[in-house]
């Protein structure tokens, strides 16, 4: 790996960190390989909302005309005032949103569903977002807006204006719920991308610093025992060298000792012998002249 | 792989648009008014200052009660710095076609984003 050759740990070279630091590594390696497969999960998961995320957003176009073309058609029909009145008698929201959490691979990702509030307040959990897949709209707009457009023309002269005001709301709530789907895939992306981006810098960052390291440090402790059975070894050598001149030494010491003692001897030898044949020559000496 | 769990949290939709997309909307039945007088809509008119917008789409994105913020897209098009840098996954920002703008999907900060990550282009 590309690390810097000299990474390590610092740590004291024993037989104990090396094992400690062995542990350490063989976790990594687990960590590294079950990360890897969580990052594949979420990659999966996120490329399958990547192209539901790109139907929803060319069928939010359709709808979303959709429901101002029966908004003009009600305007046509019931005239301009009656958004004033709309926008003036706002007090609570019948239509809500509702959360619970999806969990994938360990990323919590919120599932939304649509509430309608009565007016006494009740709710209404409407069937998941989910349910009301985009088909079944498709499906109405593919009747054709023409068609469409004919039908509430064709009612303009009955005096339907609450009708076609009724369509309308219908029409924007049919667009509010394709936008709550839309909202939760597009919550969904955004969560999972992000929880991919987390995953795969923990893989990178263990693959290429901490294993790296942990291997360099396992290197490096084992070089140091062996260096420190090298200087063990030649410490005994020395140690045994030494002795052994010593006692050579001692040896020679102890022969010179002997010949020393041997040649002092021989000396004493020598001394008795002279002072013998001193005595000897003192006991032979016949000198006559001296007589007492 | 999967579990779930219910919370009962409701969030409210809100909408920055033209006249006529916040109108369908509220007839659609997610305007609320709250306490303190501040609704989950805004009306973005011709002579409305860009100012204005920014500080309502803060105001919505850093909202706790709101799920979803819905823009028109030449409403964004007016804070388009202020859209891309926003990240968060909750509220989540969708833009909407609006009656007199072509609608242009390549625009969207999302489909940028996905279409990036899919590899077909910025």
């Amino acid at each position: 790996m590309a690390s810097a050759a000299g990474d390590r740990l610092n740590v004291v070279p024993s037989r104990m960190t090396l094992t400690q630091i062995k542990g350490r590594l063989a976790g990594a390696n687990k960590g590294h390989s079950m990360l890897k497969k969580k990052s594949d999960a979420l990659t999966v998961r996120l490329r399958s909302i990547l192209k539901q995320v790109l139907e929803k957003k060319n069928l939010t176009g359709d709808v979303c005309r959709e429901a101002l073309i029966s908004l003009a058609v009600a305007k046509y029909i019931v005239g301009e005032d009656f958004k004033l009145h709309i926008m003036e008698n706002v007090d609570k929201s019948s239509l809500k949103v509702s959360f619970h959490s999806e969990n994938i691979a360990g990323v919590t990702i919120p599932v939304f569903e649509k509430v309608s509030v009565d007016d006494d307040g009740t709710e209404y959990y409407g069937e998941s977002v989910k349910d009301i897949s985009g088909n079944g709209v498709s499906k109405e707009i593919s009747e054709g807006l023409s068609n469409k457009f004919h039908s509430y023309v064709s009612l303009s002269g009955l005096s339907k204006g609450g009708q076609q005001i009724a369509t309308c709301g219908e029409n924007f709530r049919k667009a509010a719920d394709t936008l709550i789907s839309l909202a939760e895939l597009q919550t969904s992306f955004t969560l999972l991308d992000e929880a991919v981006k987390i995953t795969n810098r923990r893989v990178n960052a263990l693959e290429n610093v901490v294993i790296p390291r942990l291997e360099n440090t396992v290197a490096y402790i084992i070089s140091e025992l062996d260096e420190l059975e090298r200087e063990e070894f030649f410490r005994l050598k020395l140690v045994q060298n030494w002795k052994e001149r010593e006692s050579k030494n001692a040896q020679q010491l102890r022969e010179q000792l002997e010949r020393t003692r041997q040649g002092f001897s021989s000396f004493e030898m020598d001394s008795y012998e002279t002072k013998e044949r001193l005595v000897e020559g003192l006991a032979s000496n016949d000198d006559s002249d001296i007589i007492f | 792989m999967q579990s779930q769990t219910k919370t009962k949290r409701t969030k409210l939709l809100s909408v920055i648009g033209d006249e006529d997309t916040v109108c369908g909307f509220l007839l659609a039945g997610i305007g609320e008014v709250n306490q303190h007088k501040e609704s989950n809509y805004f009306v973005v008119k011709k002579d409305t200052p860009v100012s204005a917008i920014e500080e309502t789409f803060k105001r919505f994105t850093s909202s706790e009660d709101i799920a979803v913020v819905i823009i028109n897209q030449h409403v964004a098009e007016k804070i388009r710095d202020l859209v891309y840098s926003y990240r968060a996954p909750i509220p989540a920002v969708l833009e909407i076609p609006s009656k007199d703008q072509p609608y242009d999907l390549s625009q969207d900060s999302t489909v940028k984003r996905v279409r990036q990550m899919l590899g077909l282009g910025a």
